[in-house]
């Protein structure tokens, strides 16, 4: 049975409550933000209001999960995977697409990604099916990967996802690097966790 | 009602975007779980990682209720281990294993005791993988003991003899000596030496990987008969690399 995610009252007819409902369901806005927003856009009606219906419309029509990377967008293969540009012998592993956003907007790696949607966790029971961790493994089987950079979240079911598939790749010819972990640019010691410390310790180098 | 109290990390799940409930380990009362405002936020999510030690101050209106909980950090261990991919999945082993056996808010300070010291143990980078490995096993034998699944060590359950015991039945949970056992050595479990005191020589990597086997054959009935959530499958690849190790 379809769930209707309008408040209760408000028929099926999407109407402004029932809008603000929807609003308020996005990460970051709660009903009384979803409230303003709805009202902005029914004061810019035209400059706003359509194009962000039609371009909703749009998007929700043509999205696509890349069948190479994981990542999301109109094309599959998305536009990372297709760019001739980027170096195909270099793949950073990332858990979620935000990760790849995030890194993709630094303009650091000029190289292509794969989204794991997700990290090993024991606790919540998800294990290596239940990632994008054997499409990885393939790839780098089948493809000319010269590096496999893992770009992990510094905790602890990010890294144990890490090793895992440091694990998995051991065989085959890659070479696999991580992230480092340590100081942020601008920290000062004396507000550093003692994980942090203890990490940027273990990872100096000669100055 | 509210209570302080020194508590281990097992694990923090999120609520919400920013909230997390993380699931804690103390010595009088047990797990306990309790909501963290900001949880998932960048002061917190470090402090919140399974292993490390925190101040815990927990309360509620009713006892009942989950609560609210305010943490601080007592002694950080997940950091140093991050880049350790053993000591890593012992780590998190424990911390699963303990969400998945242990009742909630039921007392077992011996536990929590043994959780703490092998957590020591683990964050001394001067010991081996068959240093701390036994004494992960010895934390699981402890663990069943204290949840009414004891394994009996002493003596044969055969014959009675005190020496020579090498197999467990998994019938009993109690040792069988290797001439009592031989006939049938295929359908008992295997126990190291290390746990009856008769370990003459240094422990191995089989022997990890023995022991290991022997308490998740008992951990998986304990699971099983109180339909707790399953071993973590980190366990199994931790054993995995004990034996591939002993093999090696």
């Amino acid at each position: 049975m379809a769930i209707n995610p309008l408040p209760p009252g408000a028929g099926t007819a999407i109407g402004i409550d029932g809008l603000i409902a929807l609003l308020a369901k996005l990460p970051g806005l709660g009903p009384r933000s979803a409230r303003r927003a709805v009202l902005q856009l029914i004061k810019k009606r035209e400059s706003l209001m359509q194009p962000l219906a039609r371009a909703l419309a749009e998007v929700a029509d043509s999205i696509r999960i890349c069948s190479t990377c994981g990542n999301v967008d109109v094309q599959d293969p998305c536009a990372i995977c297709r760019d001739p540009k980027r170096d195909a012998g270099l793949i950073c592993v990332v858990e979620d697409v935000s990760d790849l956003w995030a890194l993709d907007r630094a303009g650091l790696f000029r190289g292509r990604y794969h989204v794991l949607g997700g990290t090993l966790s024991a606790l919540d029971g998800i294990g290596p099916d239940d990632l994008n961790i054997g499409p990885l493994v393939d790839r780098v089987r089948k493809g000319d990967i010269r590096e496999v950079i893992l770009a992990l979240n510094a905790t602890v079911d990010g890294q144990t996802t890490a090793h895992y598939i440091t694990d998995r790749l051991g065989a085959l010819n890659v070479d696999v690097t991580a992230l480092a972990h340590g100081l942020p640019v601008g920290g000062e010691l004396d507000y550093l966790d003692d994980g942090t410390l203890a990490a940027a310790m273990k990872a100096r180098r000669k100055f | 009602m509210e209570w302080t109290e020194p508590s281990l990390i097992l694990s923090a799940g999120r609520h919400g975007e920013h909230h997390a409930i993380v699931d804690l380990l103390t010595a009088s009362r047990g797990r306990w779980r309790g909501l963290v405002r900001g949880g998932k936020g960048r002061r917190l999510s470090g402090i919140l990682q399974p292993g490390n030690e925190v101040e815990a101050h927990w309360r509620a209106r009713l006892e009942s209720q989950l609560g609210a909980a305010t943490i601080e950090l007592r002694q950080g261990r997940a950091g140093a281990l991050l880049g350790e991919p053993r000591r890593l999945s012992a780590l998190v082993s424990v911390c699963a294993t303990l969400a998945a056996c242990l009742p909630e808010r039921e007392a077992h300070p011996a536990v929590y005791e043994a959780a703490t010291a092998f957590f020591d143990l683990l964050s001394d980078e001067t010991m081996e993988s068959v240093d701390w490995g036994p004494a992960l096993v010895r934390l699981e034998v402890g663990l069943l003991a204290d949840l009414g699944y004891g394994l009996d060590l002493k003596a044969c359950a055969a014959t009675g003899v005190l020496d020579d015991l090498v197999y467990v039945s998994p019938k009993s949970g109690r040792a069988v000596s290797a001439k009592a056992g031989k006939p049938y050595h295929d359908r008992l479990l295997p126990l190291p030496a290390f746990l009856t005191g008769q370990q003459t020589g240094p422990i191995t990597a089989k022997a990890v990987s023995d022991g290991l086997f022997l308490t998740g054959f008992f951990l998986e009935r304990l699971v099983r008969e109180s339909h707790a959530r399953p071993l973590p499958q980190e366990r199994q690849r931790l054993l995995q690399a004990f034996k591939d190790e002993g093999t090696a």
